[in-house]
């Protein structure tokens, strides 16, 4: 399998409710894990919401199904890419965000962070580089 | 050049499905592979057997049928995101007690795997949708 690792970008570009494509996609993400593959996630437009912190959907009646993006460290899914411009348009910051994290084995299990803030320019590059991508 | 094509809107309330259609419809004539068809998000209602446009219009879901028959396509469509549309083949219907079935006998239906490895199989993925 191993002449066969490919470059899978998950580009996330809506909010986490008002429709499904967040949840479905995440959906993606996580079955994708047991693929070996080189798995990436960027969130930018309003794709940045699906990560901020202290998510509430009691009033709304949507599952809350932000606890699974902590989960992605556990999948070896570690390269998480933010859009700076997305975040500044929504006066947002990093300390808006869930911390997400992973334990590194080749670093004897140190507790890394798995978000990466990019500009929209690198994160075009990141695109550009990518075998596989997949957007909603 | 061989190609996985992934569909993620239903048919009729929005084009994704029509224009999947057509490249694959010209992808085949010119030569080209289709590797796989996946059906995701509301795009799994395209594989309903028992829509009735009108007799002027189009017939999405015949249209994949027939033109999977001609070339023998694999088109899948996701159990999970099936089953929360109501969506269900035979199978499955018996599985879960429902008392119909809605799937086109043209499609299958199987996990969000076969997406994933339609990805590493095909030289590129499209994705149809929003």
């Amino acid at each position: 399998m191993s002449e066969n690792i490919k470059k899978f970008m998950f580009v996330n570009t809506k909010a986490p409710y008002g429709t499904v494509y967040a949840l479905e996609s995440l959906e993606v993400v996580l079955i994708s894990a047991a693929f070996d593959q080189d798995v990436s996630l960027a969130f930018c437009d309003d794709g940045v919401f699906q990560i901020t912190d202290n998510q509430k959907t009691d009033g709304s009646g949507m599952k809350n199904f932000s606890a699974a993006y902590k989960a992605l460290g556990d999948y070896d899914i570690n390269k998480i890419y933010i859009e700076k411009e997305s975040l500044e348009e929504r006066g947002l910051t990093l300390d808006n965000l869930m911390k997400l994290t992973y334990e590194d084995e080749d670093d004897d299990w140190a507790e890394k962070d798995s978000i990466h803030l990019v500009t929209r320019a690198e994160l075009a590059d990141l695109m550009d580089k990518q075998d596989v991508t997949i957007s909603s | 050049m061989k190609f996985t094509l992934l569909i993620n809107e239903g048919p009729y309330q929005h084009q994704a499905s029509d224009t999947a259609y057509q490249f694959a419809k010209a992808a085949l004539e010119k030569g080209h592979e289709i590797y796989r068809v996946f059906f995701y998000n509301d795009g799994v209602n395209n594989a309903t057997r028992l829509a009735i446009p009108p007799q002027d219009d189009r017939n999405i879901t015949e249209n994949w049928a027939a033109l999977a028959k001609e070339h023998e396509l694999d088109m899948v469509v996701c159990i999970a995101a099936a089953q929360r549309r109501g969506m269900l083949d035979a199978d499955e219907a018996g599985r879960q007690g429902k008392d119909a079935n809605n799937i086109h006998p043209a499609f299958r239906i199987s996990g969000l795997g076969q997406l994933v490895e339609g990805g590493i199989q095909a030289d590129r993925l499209l994705t149809f949708g929003d």
